[in-house]
């Protein structure tokens, strides 16, 4: 597993999403409130659109969720199943802060069919 | 030189000719000459039926010296190259011209002895007598049809001490007026009432034997009687024009255009036996109509005749029936709305529009009271539940959507699933999720939400209306907390009112009532986190993850430099450019980094956002008023500038679109407007609560010749107030409905509230404390750090945003897009 530096931990916003550049793919980075760092896909699975990263941070019930701007599908961030389509699902990502810097590790692409 | 107007046929329409003529002042220059069938004056034939009780039928004579009525002398010969008509008795009369006004004649059915001794038509007062004579000797009689004609004939029959019986062959009476519910109620009265009725028979032959007539039909079956009297439908009197060469249409009735024009010069068709816009018209109505463009025509008028509305309202053998509208729902998508009640004998059903907002037509049997104040409702919104239109006084009686009508037009999801699905889990969310309704476009939203609310109230549930999951709050209530404690931040709010991390309803909700409360930039610090992508970037979100962005343009002006710096800007960044409903220009297509500098060459020019993106105000539509239409009364335009410049940027629980009108003409279509403002002689008038979209609705006249200066205090208020406890994305007309709109008048005129004075100094703060969210995020780099795709390399734009160009523009290439479903 590699690990890409991204940013600084200080360059997420709290509560809100940003997208970085990793390896070629999109990703988004979520920062909680908690300042839990989440790293998911940026692609919409619903419109097909990269704007994951726009949208809302929040909760449903125990789980932290990031929210598509697109539709408003909510997306459980630790598994990425979505909780409005159960059918779909958002990739996730590992990721991890070191000396305040975030760094991604790209997931292993059978994760995608799960 | 005098000329000579002939009219063929004294029937109710012929006579309406002549009366209007004398009326309108024709016989100054035009004699009058009328030829009549009948040696009778014009009568009233659609009250026929009562001349049996002894009624009078006579129309009020004209009394004319340049009118003259030769009676019982029918035309015989029209001739349109000699420019004459001759009559039966052989006078010869030449026209400058001619109108035919000869009515229809009763159809008689082609069967086997369908003509002879003890057969009749319907159709004249001369007819009546001979039924009449012959009735004297009988005790039973037969109406062969069961429409609107039939039953007045099943009347007269029983008027004469006959035993009635009336033979329909359609499934059920009327069937032009009524459907098969208001057929069997009508089936049930009439029967009430004494007469027989036998439906879906159709006669084969009719034979005379020693005890009198008798009918065998289709089925084989036998109804013996003494008399028979056909009244299955009338045919245009046509035959004069046939034999002149005069053109006929091919289901017969002189073809006419708008002006009630023939194929032959100078010679009209009017009433009964006219085929106007293609078809025939067989009520009194449109004939008058037809009878009064002909005589504008004749004076050098430009009238027309445009059809008709057909809707008829009747008592036959006492029984109110009435038909008006779109009355067999037609109309795609059009609902039922059904009230029967079998045992009063009334059935009552209303024609609405697939949002239940317009009334299209309706069907009234047994009761037709409501006739006159439903009539004129058609095609205008419904302000009130429709059901309470026909239910009885006080009835608690509940009328729905139907279980098949459609609630989700975008994923076809019926009433009937929802509910099942409610049933299961009475969750919006679970209803959401297992039916797919409501995912889409989301219009109908509400709809969704009140049924799951009907469903947890069946389930004894409290319905609530808090927001979300992490608060008990409704908007309105969450406004009052906000205001009344002073709270201004997310996190105060969430720990003092509400559980876990919030989400896309309430966080937005928060942000926009801080806003709302004065709260400065709306992104800095925690606000910012609170914003759905639109107010967060600004701009709008589109499908493909760009942006569009629009200035405004106050009341719709724009001057050319400021046209050339738009034209620039979408120039320069390949924007695809549109222009919006409301009197403004949409740029397409920019990328979050593009954002920044694109709003730094609209300031430039003098331009700012237009807050397209926010729940908040976004144009005011005008007119262009006194200053350059030859019509206008007041200067719209100027109003509408002043009235845009004051409330952009307020913040609302759903956008706000005003317009202003410049007379009431209404060409900046104010009453679909959240705010309209009309121009009158003596001010302005004030409407509120009109709204287009999925449920339209004409706003509702709230104060009327106001000042420039009362108008702009009321609107100040009637904002206000709306911002102060309107629910979340709540427009105005559902919020003006629910408030009501005497409650909203005592409160901001009569200050019943005591509310005005913080109303007041809302709106003041708001207009002082206004700044261009544009010009804010410019001016500070701060600000600009989100205006990014890739936050880690910044000089990248989001790769997957494609374009093509489609009518010499840009547009988006999904190649990911995939079916939501």
């Amino acid at each position: 597993m590699s690990w890409y530096p991204v940013c600084p931990f200080t360059r997420l916003p709290v509560e809100r999403a940003v997208c970085v550049l990793v390896g070629g793919e999109q990703v988004a980075l979520v920062r909680t409130r908690g300042d839990q760092v989440y790293a998911v896909d940026n692609l919409d699975p619903v419109s097909g659109a990269m704007v994951m990263s726009r949208g809302i941070v929040g909760s449903r019930g125990d789980v932290d969720v990031l929210i598509s701007p697109m539709h408003k599908q909510a997306y459980e961030l630790a598994t990425g199943r979505c909780l409005d389509l159960p059918e779909l699902w958002l990739g996730t990502h590992d990721v991890r802060v070191v000396d305040g810097d975030v760094e991604v590790a790209l997931r292993e692409d059978e994760r995608l069919l799960a | 030189m005098r000329r000579t107007l002939v009219v063929v046929g004294h029937g109710m329409v012929g006579h309406k000719v002549v009366e209007v003529a004398v009326a309108r002042g024709l016989t100054a220059g035009w004699d009058v000459v009328v030829h009549a069938e009948e040696g009778v004056h014009a009568y009233d034939r659609v009250a026929l039926s009562s001349w049996f009780a002894g009624a009078s039928l006579g129309l009020a004579p004209v009394s004319h010296p340049a009118v003259e009525l030769r009676l019982a002398d029918p035309v015989v010969t029209v001739d349109t190259t000699a420019r004459t008509v001759t009559s039966a008795s052989g006078l010869v009369t030449p026209y400058d011209a001619l109108v035919l006004a000869t009515g229809s004649v009763p159809f008689v059915p082609p069967v086997p002895g369908a003509t002879g001794e003890g057969r009749f038509v319907y159709r004249t007062v001369e007819d009546l007598e001979a039924i009449k004579l012959y009735a004297g000797t009988s005790r039973s009689g037969v109406v062969i049809g069961g429409g609107l004609l039939g039953l007045e004939a099943a009347q007269a029959l029983q008027t004469l001490g006959l035993d009635t019986t009336v033979v329909e062959f359609a499934p059920r009476l009327m069937p032009v007026q009524v459907d098969a519910g208001g057929g069997e109620a009508l089936r049930r009265l009439v029967e009430g009432l004494g007469v027989q009725v036998l439906l879906g028979a159709s006669t084969q032959e009719i034979t005379s034997g020693e005890d009198g007539l008798r009918l065998t039909f289709a089925d084989g079956t036998t109804l013996d009687t003494d008399l028979v009297v056909f009244s299955a439908g009338i045919r245009p009197a046509d035959a004069l024009a046939r034999a002149a060469g005069i053109e006929v249409g091919e289901r017969g009735g002189i073809v006419v255009d708008a002006a009630c024009a023939t194929s032959a010069p100078d010679v009209y068709a009017v009433g009964e036996c006219a085929s106007a816009l293609g078809r025939t018209w067989g009520l009194v109505a449109p004939g008058y109509a037809m009878a009064e463009v002909v005589v504008d025509r004749l004076l050098g008028g430009s009238g027309t005749f445009d059809g008709a509305d057909l809707s008829t309202k009747l008592k036959c053998l006492g029984i109110d029936v009435a038909s008006f509208g779109d009355a067999f729902a037609a109309t795609p998508g059009a609902l039922e709305l059904v009230w029967a009640d079998p045992v009063q004998g009334v059935y009552k059903k209303l024609v609405v529009s697939d949002d239940a907002k317009l009334l299209l037509g309706g069907i009234l049997v047994g009761d037709a009271s409501a006739y006159a104040s439903l009539r004129p409702l058609v095609g205008s919104g419904l302000t009130m539940n429709p059901a309470d239109l026909i239910a009885p006084a006080g009835g608690a009686v509940q009328l729905e959507l139907p279980d098949d009508a459609q609630v989700c037009t975008c994923n076809a999801v019926t009433k009937a699933e929802i509910c099942a699905a409610a049933e299961h889990t009475p969750e919006v969310g679970y209803v959401k999720e297992c039916t797919k309704a409501g995912t889409s476009c989301g219009s109908c939203l509400n709809l969704v939400k009140s049924l799951v609310a009907k469903e947890r109230a069946a389930q004894g549930l409290v319905v609530s209306n808090a927001l979300c999951e992490h608060f008990t709050l409704s908007r309105k209530e969450m406004f009052e907390v906000i205001r009344v404690k002073g709270i201004t931040t997310w996190s105060e709010l969430l720990s003092s009112y509400g559980v876990g991390l919030g989400c896309d309803v309430c966080k937005p909700t928060a942000a926009s009532i801080l806003a709302s409360l004065g709260n400065g930039y709306i992104l800095d610090g925690e606000q910012g986190a609170l914003q759905d992508t639109n107010d967060h970037m600004l701009a709008n979100l589109q499908k493909d993850g760009s942006y569009s962005v629009v200035p405004r343009l106050p009341g719709g002006e724009v001057t050319p430099d400021q046209l050339l710096a738009i034209a620039s800007v979408a120039k320069d960044f390949g924007l695809y450019t549109k222009i919006t409903g409301g009197q403004r220009i949409d740029l397409f297509g920019a990328r979050v980094e593009q954002l920044p500098l694109i709003w730094q060459r609209l300031v430039a020019a003098g331009l700012e956002s237009g807050h397209a993106y926010g729940k908040s105000l976004r144009t005011v539509k005008s007119c262009v008023g006194s200053t350059w239409c030859r019509y206008g009364v007041q200067d719209s335009t100027s109003l509408a500038v002043a009235l845009e410049l004051r409330y952009r940027g307020l913040r609302a629980p759903h956008k706000i679109k005003l317009a202003v009108s410049g007379c009431a003409r209404e060409c900046a279509e104010a009453r679909s407007k959240d705010v309209g403002v009309i121009a009158t002689d003596n001010g302005w008038n004030l409407y509120v609560g009109g709204n287009g979209g999925f449920t339209p609705r004409h706003a509702d006249l709230l104060l009327t010749d106001l000042t420039t200066e009362e108008l702009v205090r009321y609107t100040d208020r009637f904002l206000m107030l709306y911002v102060f406890t309107g629910e979340r994305l709540q427009r105005t007309a559902p919020w003006v409905e629910a408030t009501g709109l005497d409650h909203i008048r005592d409160v901001i005129v009569e200050d019943s509230l005591g509310l005005c004075a913080e109303l007041d100094a809302a709106v003041a703060r708001h207009v002082q404390t206004y700044s261009d969210e544009w010009a804010d995020t410019l001016a500070d780099p701060s600000r600009l750090e989100r205006f990014v795709h890739f936050v880690n390399a910044p000089e990248i734009p989001d790769p997957s945003i494609r374009r093509v160009v489609e009518r010499g523009q840009h547009r988006p290439l999904l190649p990911l897009e995939v079916v939501r479903s």
